[in-house]
C-alpha cells in the first residue's frame, strides 16, 4: 500500500509542460511566500513590487543585482558540475573561502607587475587553492569511499575559521599590521590598484569582469559535459557506477578530476570576490554572504544545466540584492533564504510531476491489479 | 593539566553532547527507515527559534512554559521533516537534494531567521531556562556527582530515550518492521508492513528530536537566539550517525566524544590556557568529524557498518 496518492512514470513528457510546470511553480511559490508575509502582516504585493525595483528597474540596481550574480554563477557551476555526476560537492563555500585566501596571497606578492599578468595569476592563483581544498574530500571519497557530502560541507566549516585565524589572530601575510586602525580592528591588507579587475560598462550597468568569466566557464562546462568523451563518461558514472567500472572507466580519478573541476571554479568565484569587489580578504563579509550554499539553489533550480546556471544566477543575484537593499523591518534578512526554500520545494516537485503523473488510487483499480482478495 | 580541568570539561561536554544526542537519535530513526535526512541543521534552528519564542511570550509557571516550548520545538522540527517526507516519499525528490532545500529554507538566511525578527526576539536573555537538577540529592559526591546527579531534565530525558530506542530498535516488533523497512521495503512490503507509513513516521519522530535538540540551545545550554546558533551541529549529528554504524549505544559514546571536541576550547579559555589559537578549538569538532568519518571507512570498519541498505531511494512496487 503506498497511500492514496500514486505516483507513476509518463511514458513521454508533453512539450507544453515542460514549460507550464516551472512557470506554475514559480507562481506557486509567490502565493505561499505571499501567504507568510500576509501571515507575518506584511503586504505581499507592495513587498513584491519593492523587490522587483530594488533588483532591477532602480538606479544602479542591475549593477548591483550583477555584484551578488557573479559570486552565484561560480558557485552555482560549481554543484551544478559536481552534482552531475552524483558527487554531492557540498564544499563550494569551503573552496570559495580558500579561493579568495589564494588570490588575495596571488595579488598582494605580484602587486605591481601588469594588470593582465595579476588578473591571470589571481584567477589561477584562487583555482588552485579552491582545487586543491577540495582534493580533501574527494581523495577521501575515492580512496576510502567516504561520504563526501559531510566531508566537504565540514570542510567550510575549517576553512571559516581559517581565514578568521588569518585576519583576526595571526600576524599573517594577508593582514594590514602597519595602520594604527588595523590594530584596533582588524583588516586584511587592501591589495594594489593592478589587481582590480576592470568592469566592462554597458550603457547604464557595470558588468564585472568575474560575470564574463564565469559565462565562459559555463559554455566549456556544458560542451565538456555534451560533446567530450570525458563528459560521457561522467554521464555514465553519475547513472550507474558500477556500470562505469565494468566498462572500464577509472572512476578514482573521474572523482579526482571532477571534483578538481568544480573546487577550481568555486575558488575562481573567491578571485572574483578579491578582484571584482572587495580588494581585502574579509572573513565575515565572505561568510554573511553564504554564497557557496546559495550557488547549491541556484544549481538545483538549473537543474545542474550550466547554461541555465548563469540565468537562474541572474534571478537569485537579483533576490539577493534586493534582500540586502530592503533590509529592516519590513523585510526581515531571513525571508530570501526562505523563499528560495520555498523555490526549491515547488521547482523540485513541479519537475517531478512533469515526468510522472499523480493520481489518488481508486480501490478498484488495486483489486485488478492484485487479482482475487482473500 | 589538573584533574579540576579535565572535569569540567567532560562535564561540559555532557551539556555539548547532548543535542547531538537527540538529533541523532533522530537522524539514527529516520536513516533506518531509508530516509536520509540531510535537512537536520533547519529543523534544530526552526525548534531553536519556536521553544525561545514560546518561552518568552507565556507568563505562566515556569515548568508549564518550558513544557510547551519544548512541544512547540518538537512540533516546528517534524513541520519541516513533513515536507522533506512529502517531497522524498511521496513525489521522490532526490533525498540529498531535498535535504539540503530543507537547510536552505529553515536554516540561517531563512525561516528561523525570518521568524527570529518577526517575533523580535533575537539577542535578549531568555525568561525560563531548564536549570540543574540535584538528582538524589546527590550532586556533591566527588567526580560522579557533578557528571551524573547534577544535569537538566534534558540530559536525563536524553539518556531515557538511548535506552527507549535501544528497546525499541531490538526488542520490538514494530522495531524490527522498522529495520526490515530500511534493509529491504519490498520484502517488508510483501509481509504486510506499510512502507509509507513507516518512512514518514519515523522521517516526522527524526525531525521532532532534531527541533528538540535545538530547544536544548534556546532553553537550556545558553537561553538567548542569534541567527544560526546551532553552527553546524546539526551536521555533524548526520555525521555521528554514520560513524556509530547505525547504532543507538556507539551514538552517545560519539556524542559525548564531539562534546568534548567542543567543550575543550571554552573551557580551556576561562581558565585561561591559551596555548593555541581559539579558531583551532572552533575548528576542532569539524576536523574530527573528517577525520572520524574517513576512520569509519575503511575496510576493517566496512565489515561491521550497518548501513540500511535502502537507505537514499525511494520504494515503489511497480519499481522495486
Amino acid at each position: 500500500m503506498i497511500g492514496p496518492l500514486r505516483v507513476e512514470r509518463r511514458l513521454d513528457t508533453p512539450k507544453w509542460l515542460k514549460v507550464v510546470v516551472p512557470l506554475a511553480s514559480l507562481v506557486l511559490a509567490a502565493i505561499i511566500v505571499g501567504i507568510l508575509l500576509l501571515a507575518t502582516g506584511h503586504n505581499p504585493l507592495s513587498t513584491y513590487h519593492q523587490m522587483y525595483s530594488a533588483a532591477i528597474t532602480a538606479d544602479g540596481a542591475l549593477s548591483s543585482t550583477l555584484v551578488y550574480a557573479t559570486p552565484l554563477l561560480f558557485t552555482g557551476l560549481c554543484a551544478a558540475f559536481a552534482f552531475r555526476m552524483r558527487t554531492w560537492n557540498i564544499g563550494g563555500e569551503g573552496q570559495l573561502y580558500m579561493g579568495a585566501v589564494g588570490a588575495s596571497a596571488t595579488g598582494l606578492v605580484l602587486g605591481d607587475w601588469p594588470r593582465p599578468l595579476v588578473i591571470i595569476a589571481m584567477v589561477i592563483g584562487g583555482a588552485l587553492a579552491g582545487m586543491l581544498w577540495a582534493e580533501i574530500p574527494a581523495l577521501l571519497r575515492a580512496y576510502l569511499r567516504t561520504n563526501e557530502i559531510l566531508t566537504s560541507l565540514m570542510l567550510n566549516y575549517v576553512a571559516g575559521f581559517f581565514m578568521y585565524y588569518l585576519i583576526y589572530d595571526s600576524d599573517s601575510y594577508w593582514r594590514d599590521l602597519t595602520t594604527p586602525g588595523a590594530s584596533v580592528f582588524p583588516t586584511g591588507k587592501t591589495l594594489g590598484s593592478h589587481a582590480n579587475w576592470p568592469g566592462i560598462t554597458i550603457g547604464s550597468f557595470t558588468l564585472p569582469l568575474g560575470f564574463v568569466i564565469g559565462a565562459a566557464l559555463a559554455v566549456g562546462l556544458l560542451l565538456l559535459i555534451r560533446s567530450t568523451r570525458y563528459g560521457f563518461e561522467m554521464r555514465v558514472m553519475g547513472d550507474s557506477p558500477q556500470a562505469a567500472n565494468y566498462s572500464g572507466i577509472r572512476t578514482k580519478r573521474k572523482i579526482l578530476s571532477v571534483m578538481a573541476i568544480s573546487g577550481g571554479v568555486a575558488g575562481v568565484a573567491g578571485s572574483s570576490q578579491i578582484g571584482d569587489f572587495g580588494h581585502v580578504l574579509d572573513p565575515r563579509g565572505l561568510q554573511q554572504a553564504q554564497y557557496g550554499y546559495t550557488g547549491i539553489v541556484v544549481a538545483a533550480l538549473a537543474l545542474y544545466n550550466p547554461i541555465a546556471v548563469v540565468l537562474v544566477s541572474l534571478f537569485i543575484g537579483g533576490l539577493t540584492n534586493a534582500g540586502f537593499a530592503l533590509e529592516g523591518p519590513s523585510f526581515p534578512t531571513g525571508l530570501v533564504g526562505t523563499m528560495e526554500g520555498i523555490i526549491l520545494f515547488t521547482v523540485l516537485g513541479g519537475e517531478i510531476l512533469a515526468r510522472y503523473r499523480i493520481s489518488w488510487q481508486r480501490r478498484h483499480v488495486v483489486a485488478v491489479g492484485t487479482g482475487v482478495a482473500s | 593539566m589538573n584533574s579540576n580541568i579535565v572535569l569540567a570539561v567532560v562535564v561540559s561536554a555532557i551539556a555539548f553532547g547532548t543535542p547531538l544526542v537527540l538529533a541523532g537519535l533522530g537522524e539514527l530513526l529516520a536513516e533506518r527507515s531509508g530516509v536520509l535526512n540531510l535537512g537536520v541543521e533547519g529543523m534544530m534552528l526552526m525548534g531553536a527559534v519556536c521553544a525561545f519564542y514560546v518561552s518568552q511570550e507565556l507568563h505562566w509557571s515556569s515548568a508549564l512554559v518550558l513544557f510547551l516550548a519544548v512541544v512547540a520545538s518538537m512540533v516546528a522540527g517534524a513541520a519541516m521533516a513533513l515536507i522533506h517526507a512529502f517531497l522524498t516519499i511521496t513525489i521522490r525528490v532526490n533525498q540529498i537534494v531535498s535535504g539540503l532545500a530543507i537547510t536552505i529554507f529553515a536554516g540561517i538566511i531563512g525561516l528561523s531567521s525570518y521568524l527570529g525578527e518577526v517575533w523580535n526576539i533575537g539577542g535578549v536573555a531568555g525568561l525560563h531556562q531548564f536549570n540543574q537538577v540535584n538528582l538524589l540529592g546527590l550532586k556533591n559526591l566527588p567526580i560522579l556527582g557533578p557528571l551524573i546527579f547534577n544535569q537538566d531534565v534534558f540530559v536525563y530525558a536524553s539518556w531515557v530515550l538511548v535506552v527507549a530506542v535501544l528497546y525499541y530498535l531490538y526488542r520490538t516488533r514494530p522495531g524490527l518492521y522498522l529495520r526490515a523497512v530500511g534493509e529491504n521495503p519490498a520484502a517488508a512490503d510483501a509481509m504486510g508492513i506499510n512502507v509509507t507509513a513507516y518512512r514518514y513516521t519515523h522521517t516526522l519522530i527524526g525531525g521532532a528530536l532534531a527541533g528538540l535538540g535545538g530547544a536544548y540551545f534556546t532553553l537550556a545550554l545558553a537561553p538567548i537566539w542569534t541567527d544560526g546558533l546551532t553552527a553546524g551541529v546539526g551536521w555533524i549529528a548526520i555525521a555521528l550517525v554514520i560513524f556509530a554504524f547505525w547504532r543507538p549505544d556507539l551514538l552517545v559514546l560519539g556524542a559525548y566524544l564531539f562534546g568534548i571536541f567542543s567543550a575543550l576550547g571554552p573551557t580551556l579559555q576561562t581558565h585561561h590556557i591559551t596555548a593555541l589559537p581559539s579558531e583551532f578549538y572552533s575548528a576542532l569538532p569539524f576536523l574530527m568529524t573528517v577525520i572520524a568519518l574517513a576512520a569509519a571507512s575503511t575496510s576493517w570498519a566496512n565489515r561491521r557498518i550497518g548501513t540500511p541498505a535502502s537507505l537514499g531511494i525511494p520504494y515503489t512496487r511497480e519499481e522495486a
